[in-house]
Order: C-alpha cells, then sequence, then structure tokens
C-alpha cells in the first residue's frame, strides 16, 4: 500500500511538472496578461512597468524557474489579477466546488443504486425499460444542455428555484456552506441535479448490469433455490457484490465530477474553483490556472487513497500487500 | 474470442442478434439518416452559412416558417446573422460528426499502434509508455482538453488535437492487455514457429482478436467527443463561430433564449441530442450482442 | 440501523429553514453587476468592475457627473496656479469610517500609493505619470507639481481614489478584501465580502454628501447574461447593470420592471493597417498580393466606412441599444463634435471609390477582434463581415477571447481589428489611439494601424498641455475633427448602456457606465 502511494505521489508530481510547463508556455504564447489587464490610458511605459512588476519581462526559462523556486518554497506565486496568492484564492473557492460535487455524487448514489437494482431484477418489466431508457438519455445529454433546459423550466418559466449563483451560507467548523439553509439549499438543488445527471445515467447501469451478473451467479440461485426470500437474497448476497464497483467507480468519477464541474459552474455562475479556472484562463492569470491545477492533483491521490481504502475495508479478498 | 467470431464469420448471425432489438434498429436508422443529411447538407439546404455573403443581417432572428427577403423560407428560423437554422444544423452536423468520427479513428489508431508495441516489446518501453498513459489517465479528458484548447486556440484542427490526446492513452491501454492475452495463445506461438516476422504476427494475428470489443467502445466514444467538442464549444474554447458545430449553435442561442427566440438554441439542441442518443443506442446494443454472458 | 440521528438531523434543518426565511428590509438594494470583481484594493487594477464596487466606499478628488463633466468631489475646488502646478481645496469636517478625519495627508498618500504596490498588473501608475510631486500645504490644502504643462490633471486623478492614510498604509490588497483596509470617505461601509459573488454593505451615516436611501446594499457579481437577467426576472435582484441586449424587449413588456438607458462613453471603432506595404490576411480578389497596402488610401477607408450599415448594426445586432457613431468621442464628452455625421449606407457609393481607388473586383482582408469583450462583438465582426463582403471586399473572420486577440495585435499579426474605448476626453482618446506612435511621450500605445498625422498630433498636443479649459476643448474638438475626416480609424458605434430595475425604483443613467447604489431613488 505504502510503496503504491509512493508511486502515485511521483507520478502526481511528474503530471504537475508537465502541466505547469505547458501551462507557462502556453500563456507566455498566447500574450501578456498585463494587455488585457491595464486601462486604456495606460503608455508603452506604464505596460513595460506592469509587465516588469509581475516578472514578465523575464525570458520564459527564467520564468519558470523563478516560479520553481518559489514552489518548492510553498510559495505558487501571486494572482496577477487578485494580488493575494494564487492558492488561496482556489482555496477559498474550494469548499463550493466539494459542496456542489458532493452533493451531485449523493444524488447520483441515493437514485442511481436503487434505480439500477430494479432495472437489474426486472430487465423486461416496462419499468425496467423505462430506467434505461432514462439512463441512455441521462447519457446522452451534455451537461451545459440540460442546465440551461433547467434554469429556462425551473427557474424561469415555474420560477420555483433561483436561476444562479450560491446564495448565502453559513459557516460550518469554519467552512463556508450553502446547505445548511433553506436559500443555500435551493441554489444547490439546480447545479447539482445538473452535475449528477451523467453519473447518475452510469451508476444505473453499472448497478444494473452488476445485478444482473449477481442473480446469475450460483451461490445467489442456490439461496434462491433454498427458498430465501428475495429481499434477504438481496442484501446478504447481491448488494455487496454490486457495492464494490459502485465504490471504485463513484470514488475514480468524483474526480471527472470535480472537473465537470467547470462547466456547471460556469452555466450556474457557482463561485467554484472551475469558474475560477474558465475566468483565470481568459485572463491569463497563470499562477491561478497553475495553483488550480495542483489542487485537483492532491484532490485526486486523496480521493484515490480514501477509494483503495474503502476497497480494502470492503473486500477481504484485497490486501494491502497487493499493490496493483 | 467470441467476439472475434462473430465479427469474422457469423456477420449474418450478428445481425440478427442486432435486430432483434427494435429501439437499437430503429436507433440504426436515424444514425444513418443522420449520416447521410450530414453528407449531402450542401445540396439539402438552400444557403451556405459559411459564406457570409450569402447571409443578410436584416433577416435575422426570424421564427419558424417566416419568407426571406432572398425568397426562401426560414422552417426552422434563422440566427442573430440571419443564417437559416436548418442550413446551420445540417452543416454543424456535419462538423460535429467530422470532428466525432475523425478524432475518434485518430485515437484509436495511435491506441493500437502504442498499445501493440508496448504489449509486444515489453521492458522498459512497455514500462515507459504505461506509465505516460497512466498519467495521461489521471487527469479527467475535460480539464486537459479544456487547457490544450486555452492554450492553442480556437479551430477545427485543434480541436481534433485536443480529442486524439485525451482519447488515445485509454485505447492503448485497453489494446496493451487485450494483446498481452492473445501474445500468449497457442496460436502465436504457432506463427513463431512458422517463421511469420513480428509485424506480420502482430498485425495479421493479433489485431483482429482485439479489434472487435474496440469498435464497440470506440462507437461509444464518437458520442462522448461529439459532447466532449459540443462543450468546449459552449465554454467558447472550440470552434471559431464561423464554422459553428451543434455546440456552437446552442451557445450561440443561449443569449437570445430569454427574450423568446427560442429556435435558436433548442433546434440544434435536438439535433444534438438525437445524434448522440443514437450512437449511444447503437453502441450499446452492439456491446450486448458482442457479451453473451448477459443474453 | 439507528433512525435516531437521522431524525434529529431532519428537525436541525427544518428549524434552520424557518429561521433564515429571507427577511429584506424596505430599505435594501441588490444589485447585479457584470464584471468580475478582482480585488477590492482600489489601487491595484484599473478595470471597470474593480471601481465599481471601490467607488462605493472611496471617493477621489475630482468627481465627473452622469454626463461624464467634471464636479467637485472631495476637492471643492481646484485651479491652475500656474502651467505646472495644481492647487486642490479639500473638503473639511469629511469623516472616514473609522471616524477619523480626511485631510491632505491622506490625498498625498494615495496618490503615491499605485506606484508602491508590488506586483500590481498596473494601469493607476498611467494616472500619475505627469505628477512631479503632491505636498499638503495645510491640513485641507493640496498642490500638484506636473512634469509639464498638463491641462488633463483633474480628469486624471479622477481615477485615484482615497484611502485612509492610517488604515491602508503597510496594507496589501488581501486586508482590503478582508475588510481591515477598507476605511474610505464614500457613501457606504464594507460589511462583507466573498470573493466572485457578492460585497455586503453598510450606510455610512457620517457621509458629506445626499443621504442614500439604503441602509443596506448587496452588490453581487453575474457576468453571465442570461443569469443576471434571470435573477432579475425572479425577483432575486432589484437592478442588474448591462441588460443584454437580447433581453431588453422581455423586461420592457414586464409590467414590473423598467429599464433606463443613455449613450455610453465606449465608442467601438476599426483600426485599419496604414503602415505596412503588405498588411497580414490582406490580397486581392484573386488570392495574389496586393502591389500596395488599400489603407493608406482615403478612397478605400471612405468606401469601407460606407459599405458598412450601421443602422443595421444597430437595430439587428444592438437591438437598439447604440447609436451610430462619427466621432472618437461619445456625444456629450469633453472634445465631441455633433457636425460630424455618420457615413450613410451606401453599397453603390462604395463599390464606385473602390474602383475609383484601383479595386474594381475588391480585395481581400481578415477581420480580427474579440469574441468576450464588448456587447456582441462577435455578432458584430460577422455583420461587418457580411457588409464588406458585399461590396467586393471579401472578409474573413477572426474572432478570438480577448487574451488571444491582443497577443496577435502585439505579435502585428493583424490588420483590421476591432476595438472598442471609452474617454472622458476627446483628447485624451486622440493621445492613445490615433497620435502617431512615441513610446517616449506615451503617444499611441493603442494605435495599432499607426495612421500618423503631424497635424492631428499637434492639435492634441496643445490641447492636452492648456489648462485652460474653454480653450482646450476646442482644440481636442478641432484634432478629433481632423482625424475623423481622415478616417484614421472607421468609428462604428457607440455602445448603448442600459440599467434594468424593478418598477418603483429610479436611477440616473450614467454615460460612464459606473453603477452606484447611492444614486439609486424609490419612486
Amino acid at each position: 500500500m505504502l510503496s503504491f502511494t509512493l508511486r502515485r505521489l511521483v507520478q502526481s508530481a511528474a503530471t504537475l511538472l508537465v502541466m505547469s510547463l505547458l501551462v507557462f508556455a502556453g500563456v507566455y504564447a498566447i500574450g501578456n496578461p498585463v494587455d488585457i489587464l491595464i486601462n486604456p490610458e495606460a503608455d508603452q511605459a506604464e505596460i513595460a512597468r506592469a509587465t516588469a512588476q509581475l516578472g514578465l519581462d523575464l525570458p520564459l526559462w527564467r520564468q519558470y524557474l523563478v516560479f520553481l523556486q518559489g514552489a518548492l518554497g510553498g510559495d505558487l506565486g501571486n494572482s496577477f489579477v487578485a494580488g493575494v496568492p494564487a492558492i488561496t484564492l482556489i482555496l477559498e473557492r474550494l469548499p463550493a466546488t466539494l459542496e456542489l460535487a458532493l452533493l451531485a455524487m449523493l444524488i447520483a448514489i441515493g437514485l442511481g443504486v436503487p434505480l439500477g437494482l430494479v432495472a437489474g431484477l426486472k430487465p423486461e418489466s416496462w419499468i425496467g425499460r423505462t430506467i434505461m431508457a432514462g439512463s441512455i438519455l441521462g447519457f446522452s445529454l451534455p451537461t451545459f444542455w440540460v442546465g440551461l433546459m433547467l434554469i429556462l423550466v425551473f427557474s424561469v418559466q415555474l420560477g420555483w428555484l433561483p436561476t444562479t449563483g450560491r446564495g448565502p451560507t453559513i459557516d460550518l467548523f469554519g467552512i463556508p456552506v450553502s446547505f445548511l439553509s433553506w436559500e443555500g439549499l435551493r441554489h444547490l438543488i439546480l447545479p447539482a441535479t445538473n452535475l449528477a445527471l451523467f453519473k447518475l445515467a452510469l451508476l444505473v447501469r453499472l448497478v444494473r448490469s452488476g445485478t444482473r451478473e449477481a442473480m446469475l451467479q450460483d451461490y445467489v440461485r442456490y439461496a434462491r433455490a433454498k427458498g430465501l426470500a428475495g429481499r434477504e437474497v438481496l442484501r446478504v448476497h447481491v448488494l455487496p457484490n454490486i457495492l464494490i464497483p459502485v465504490i471504485t467507480v463513484a470514488g475514480l468519477e468524483f474526480g471527472s465530477l470535480i472537473a465537470f464541474a467547470v462547466v456547471t459552474e460556469t452555466v450556474f455562475a457557482w463561485p467554484g474553483m472551475g469558474k475560477l479556472l474558465i475566468d483565470s484562463i481568459g485572463l491569463l492569470d497563470r499562477p491561478v490556472i497553475v495553483a488550480y491545477l495542483l489542487v485537483t492533483v492532491c484532490l485526486f491521490i486523496f480521493i484515490n487513497l480514501v477509494v483503495d481504502l474503502l476497497y480494502a475495508a470492503l473486500d477481504p479478498r484485497v490486501r494491502p500487500e497487493g499493490a496493483r | 474470442m467470441n467476439a472475434g467470431i462473430a465479427a469474422r464469420g457469423h456477420a449474418r448471425e450478428f445481425a440478427a442478434g442486432f435486430a432483434r432489438d427494435h429501439v437499437a434498429l430503429a436507433a440504426l436508422a436515424v444514425l444513418t439518416l443522420l449520416f447521410a443529411a450530414a453528407l449531402a447538407a450542401p445540396w439539402l439546404t438552400p444557403q451556405d452559412p459559411y459564406d457570409l455573403a450569402q447571409l443578410d443581417i436584416l433577416d435575422a432572428k426570424l421564427p419558424p416558417g417566416a419568407v426571406a427577403a432572398a425568397g426562401h423560407t426560414y422552417w426552422l428560423g434563422s440566427d442573430d446573422q440571419g443564417r437559416d437554422m436548418w442550413s446551420a444544423i445540417l452543416h454543424g452536423l456535419r462538423i460535429s460528426l467530422g470532428v466525432g468520427l475523425l478524432s475518434t479513428i485518430l485515437a484509436l489508431g495511435i491506441g493500437l499502434a502504442v498499445g501493440l508495441i508496448s504489449a509486444r516489446a515489453g521492458g522498459w518501453v512497455d514500462a515507459l509508455i504505461m506509465r505516460v498513459v497512466d498519467l495521461q489517465l489521471s487527469f479527467p479528458s475535460i480539464l486537459v482538453a479544456l487547457i490544450l484548447l486555452a492554450l492553442t486556440g480556437q479551430g477545427v484542427d485543434r480541436i481534433i488535437a485536443a480529442l486524439v490526446v485525451v482519447q488515445w492513452a485509454y485505447y492503448a491501454r485497453t489494446v496493451r492487455g487485450a494483446a498481452l492475452v492473445e501474445l500468449r495463445r497457442e496460436y502465436v506461438d504457432a506463427a513463431i514457429c512458422a517463421g511469420y516476422g513480428e509485424a506480420r504476427i502482430l498485425f495479421r494475428h493479433v489485431l483482429p482478436n482485439v479489434m472487435p470489443p474496440l469498435i464497440v467502445v470506440a462507437t461509444v466514444q464518437v458520442a462522448h467527443a461529439i459532447a466532449l467538442e459540443a462543450t468546449l464549444s459552449f465554454l467558447g474554447l472550440g470552434l471559431p463561430i464561423t464554422e459553428p458545430s451543434l455546440g456552437l449553435l446552442i451557445a450561440n442561442g443561449y443569449a437570445y433564449l430569454l427574450a423568446g427566440h427560442y429556435w435558436i438554441s433548442v433546434f440544434p439542441g435536438i439535433a444534438l441530442l438525437l445524434t448522440i442518443m443514437a450512437i449511444n443506442l447503437v453502441g450499446d446494443r452492439l456491446r450486448d450482442v458482442l457479451n453473451p454472458r448477459l443474453q | 440501523m439507528n433512525k435516531k440521528p437521522l431524525i434529529t438531523f431532519a428537525s436541525c434543518l427544518l428549524a434552520l429553514v424557518l429561521h433564515a426565511a429571507p427577511a429584506a428590509s424596505a430599505a435594501e438594494l441588490r444589485i447585479g453587476l457584470s464584471g468580475e470583481v478582482s480585488s477590492l484594493d482600489p489601487h491595484l487594477l484599473a478595470s471597470q468592475p474593480n471601481l465599481t464596487v471601490a467607488r462605493h466606499v472611496f471617493e477621489s478628488l475630482t468627481d465627473v457627473d452622469p454626463q461624464t463633466r467634471l464636479i467637485p468631489g472631495l476637492a471643492e475646488s481646484w485651479r491652475a496656479l500656474d502651467p505646472l502646478t495644481w492647487e486642490f481645496r479639500l473638503r473639511r469636517g469629511v469623516k472616514f469610517h473609522d471616524g477619523s478625519e480626511f485631510t491632505a495627508e491622506d490625498a498625498v498618500f494615495s496618490l503615491a500609493r499605485p506606484l508602491s504596490i508590488r506586483g500590481s498588473p498596473g494601469g493607476f501608475a498611467s494616472y500619475v505619470r505627469a505628477v512631479e510631486s503632491a505636498t499638503a500645504v495645510d491640513s485641507h490644502t493640496l498642490r500638484v507639481k506636473t512634469k509639464y504643462p498638463y491641462g488633463a490633471l483633474p480628469e486624471d486623478i479622477n481615477s485615484i481614489l482615497i484611502v485612509s492614510k492610517k488604515a491602508a498604509q503597510n496594507a496589501g490588497p488581501e486586508d482590503f478584501d478582508s475588510g481591515r483596509a477598507m476605511v474610505g470617505t464614500g457613501p457606504y461601509r464594507f460589511l462583507r465580502y466573498q470573493r466572485g459573488d457578492r460585497l455586503e454593505l453598510a450606510r455610512h451615516d457620517q457621509w458629506w454628501g445626499k443621504t442614500p436611501a439604503w441602509d443596506r446594499v448587496t452588490l453581487r457579481v453575474v457576468p453571465a447574461d442570461p443569469s443576471r437577467t434571470a435573477a432579475l426576472l425572479s425577483g432575486e435582484l432589484d437592478a442588474i447593470e448591462h441588460v443584454p441586449s437580447a433581453d431588453l424587449k422581455n423586461i420592457n413588456k414586464n409590467k414590473k420592471l423598467i429599464t433606463i438607458q443613455t449613450t455610453s462613453w465606449r465608442t467601438i471603432l476599426l483600426h485599419l493597417d496604414q503602415y505596412r506595404a503588405q498588411p497580414p490576411g490582406v490580397s486581392g480578389a484573386d488570392g495574389k498580393a496586393l502591389e500596395k497596402n488599400p489603407f493608406m488610401d482615403l478612397r478605400v477607408r471612405r468606401a469601407m466606412s460606407m459599405a458598412i450599415h450601421r443602422e443595421a448594426i444597430v437595430s439587428r445586432v444592438m437591438e437598439g441599444l447604440a447609436v451610430p457613431a462619427a466621432n472618437i468621442v461619445s456625444p456629450g464628452v469633453f472634445g465631441h463634435n455633433p457636425a460630424l455625421k455618420a457615413a450613410p449606407y451606401d453599397p453603390e457609393g462604395a463599390r464606385r471609390l473602390l474602383a475609383e481607388a484601383g479595386y474594381p473586383q475588391g480585395f481581400r482582408i481578415t477581420l480580427a477582434g474579440p469574441n468576450n469583450r464588448y456587447i456582441n462583438d462577435e455578432q458584430i465582426l460577422q455583420t461587418i463581415a457580411q457588409l464588406l463582403t458585399r461590396v467586393g471586399v471579401q472578409t474573413r473572420v477572426e474572432a478570438a477571447p480577448m487574451s488571444a486577440f491582443l497577443g496577435r495585435v502585439r505579435k502585428e499579426d493583424t490588420a483590421v481589428s476591432l476595438l472598442g474605448w471609452g474617454s472622458f476626453a476627446a483628447d485624451l482618446a486622440l493621445r492613445s489611439l490615433i497620435a502617431g506612435p512615441n513610446p517616449e511621450k506615451g503617444y499611441g500605445a493603442w494605435n495599432w494601424g499607426r495612421y500618423a498625422n503631424p497635424k492631428v498630433d499637434a492639435l492634441m498636443e496643445q490641447a492636452l498641455g492648456s489648462t485652460d479649459r474653454g480653450r482646450r476643448e476646442t482644440l481636442a474638438r478641432e484634432a478629433n475633427t481632423l482625424a475623423m475626416n481622415d478616417l484614421a480609424i472607421i468609428p462604428l458605434h457607440h455602445q448603448v448602456v442600459s440599467w434594468a430595475m424593478r418598477a418603483n425604483l429610479a436611477y440616473t443613467p450614467r454615460t460612464d457606465e459606473f453603477t452606484f447604489a447611492h444614486h439609486f431613488t424609490p419612486r
């Protein structure tokens, strides 16, 4: 387990190095952020002064060295636009994104597992078919388009839910969250549903096929032949078997949820890190882009670790020593 | 192995298996129709939406059924530049399908080659390639594509490149896994004994057995690629506005949705949904037919 | 499974729900802003969104009225003692939010602060570039020496907000974001800030100006156009700025809402390459290289201007939210010449002029511009391409995000480019946009086409050098007229800026596009 984790860490560090190099070279090629940021009255001298202030007058490799030097000391640099450490900006936005992604995952699991079970137990019934049709639909709808339609229907036409934004937050252990107040929850429903939809469809399919396979297994047939009630069979034999892949996929997909939050946050003007990334790309705010990458990579490592631990706890056959 | 046989010798049986599901059959019909429409777009549309000289700003945002100054009818309405939505959707479909297909084929090709080489070479080559693959797969595709496009700029070539970059590793890993299994089979030993060359064994013997499941994956992947392109275009990072794909048309119409000009966004949305859904249904059925355990 | 915790949790939730029911007081105003606010530090970045929120808390020495004309701010009056010295008499009895008194020391400190922030992307330094020194003569008199005779100093220092020396000394941007250094003299004081989302403010009861109608103000940042409209329609916001042009009709139909608009100071224009023999992206109608740069011929520039159907752009693309332009600055702005008229749409005349200039078959150009900066910028580019192509100038559009577009401009990779510009005065706009580029004097930093006309430059220089406002305006107007008649740039339109709000509110629309809570009043 330890060596496995260690390898992951090294791998992620390599990823980060490659990505940061890419970002540096790419942003350098696009242009000078000062051109976008500076006010119209600025003259050539002022543009040059501001460029030097941000250290952007150095050759690219020097800029990268300066960054590496800082990064090794834990300093990713200040945001060009906000003048505060880029990592602070990202961490400020992290709770909003995590809250959104967690709720979306809860929705996906909470609905996906039972629906998948039903569809798996009764694949030929109308309800099973309807669920599967729904999951294909959920699979096919692009996230941003669903978001637009949700706003159009529930906010504009029906007026039930707020259109965008995060609403008021309440501090929970010093972290601002919105699910603790009615207003906050109302703001959370549409974006979380939007984000959940794709994963929901995925889980329905996964659980359905898992259930169908489990029902065909000898031990389940035997248990049923033995006269065990359907519910008991489900609880004792089927559920544990589908739980492992569900947890694995849920864990792995959580990373992609955070990535896809970029889209949902843009549609719903949700003040999370994804929206910050899009804004920062638009303004060529390089330190923030790099900080975003760092934080997401760390998140992924953490999630993978949790999944591995859960996996080991749930399945006695997986021994921690047996690093894959 | 079942897959290999089905694809090679038992095409008819396979087709019959596929056709047993009417929904899938209908989806295949829709997909064929969409492809045909996309291919024949220039002959089915009254306007070339890319030729700015054919557009008339005075015809902008006309509702469905309105008659243009030039005489033809905007059956699905017109957009903010006076672009005929029907023409724009068919041409957009062409771009969306083209981008999806081309990027998938390229990624599949690269993935196949890399995967086979990795499996056959083994040793440090294999280890190195697999580390690169891991690195690639440790990041969600949308994030990688998004950053690549932000850095390289807009354009059909750029978006195809970005989609290839985010897809190839997936195929490479799948192919390597399957190839490793195949390489241990007797027929490979037999071929080696018969004195066949490396390339011949890999491409004539191993490849055909690896392909079928891969094609199923690729089918669904085309749908993913189309959706991803649409999403990136929506975020303003994909295609230029003068060559609108379906995703870009939707994004473009978003601004007019609240003002009641629903057709600019809704019709391309329906076309996109139909396309992706048809591909998914066909891909699903393909997999079911090729995976007899679930029959 | 034990169900008790779940029930407890549910009842907790219910209690919270009941507790947190929104209690909007009558004197609260919630405004939706369109621009992303990057920092509360008023000296970090000179962007409109940052200044919009900062101007609720801080004020400047000189102020501008809704028509962009200078009025007294924290300075009651000012005058030029000699061509190199300005004296500002400061308002007495003005209190900072912490109760301390505003003095000339704070002004001296604030004028020096923009240059002292490290790692600032800048902008503000250009407003104090002419300043040699600023000194406090007494507690309420400020004297500013300039390096050269400079008439636009009162305009320039309008952009420098006055912070409290006591609170802002050694303070960085993070201290403003946290509220610690947010001590100003303005009508509102800082309550709470959630970056990227909202700023909450409370009324500063000791403010010297007319008491604002609202005790509490929430400034929400909602850059996505459809979201802003939707939030207004659903009643989440009381007012929004920059009403998306597509939604204007819809809002006007709604009886509970009203819209207010005025011509903005922002002019949308085209720069034409007038310095290279072979501008990039320009070729003959047959695709072969042209012998000479067509844009250097006034007839070609005139033809292109005549081919652009400004009324169609205004009515179809901008939904009426624009005014056809013939000036470098908007109507009412210092140095505007009302006698100039936009070229009428005349495709036949344009073709004739092109033939006369030696291009009977027209030629090919590439039109570059941003797709995320100005109202409907991408649509405008396409429409211009449509119209130019129709008279034979086959136009390809290259729209890109502002970041990538500016990168290309800096690499001199564009020949025809779209730009938007807002300015307090014609001579200031001319200095940046049309004066022959001269880095030493700071002229023509944004003159992408490198148009150069010594007569225009001389007039502009004289205007900027005069501390007498009447004389300065005459000169500025003259320079403006000369440049426009020569089509140094092709003016397209002046944007119209609009606000939408509940029908029981009123707002005096501002040419400079600023949205101020204290200028909203109940009807």
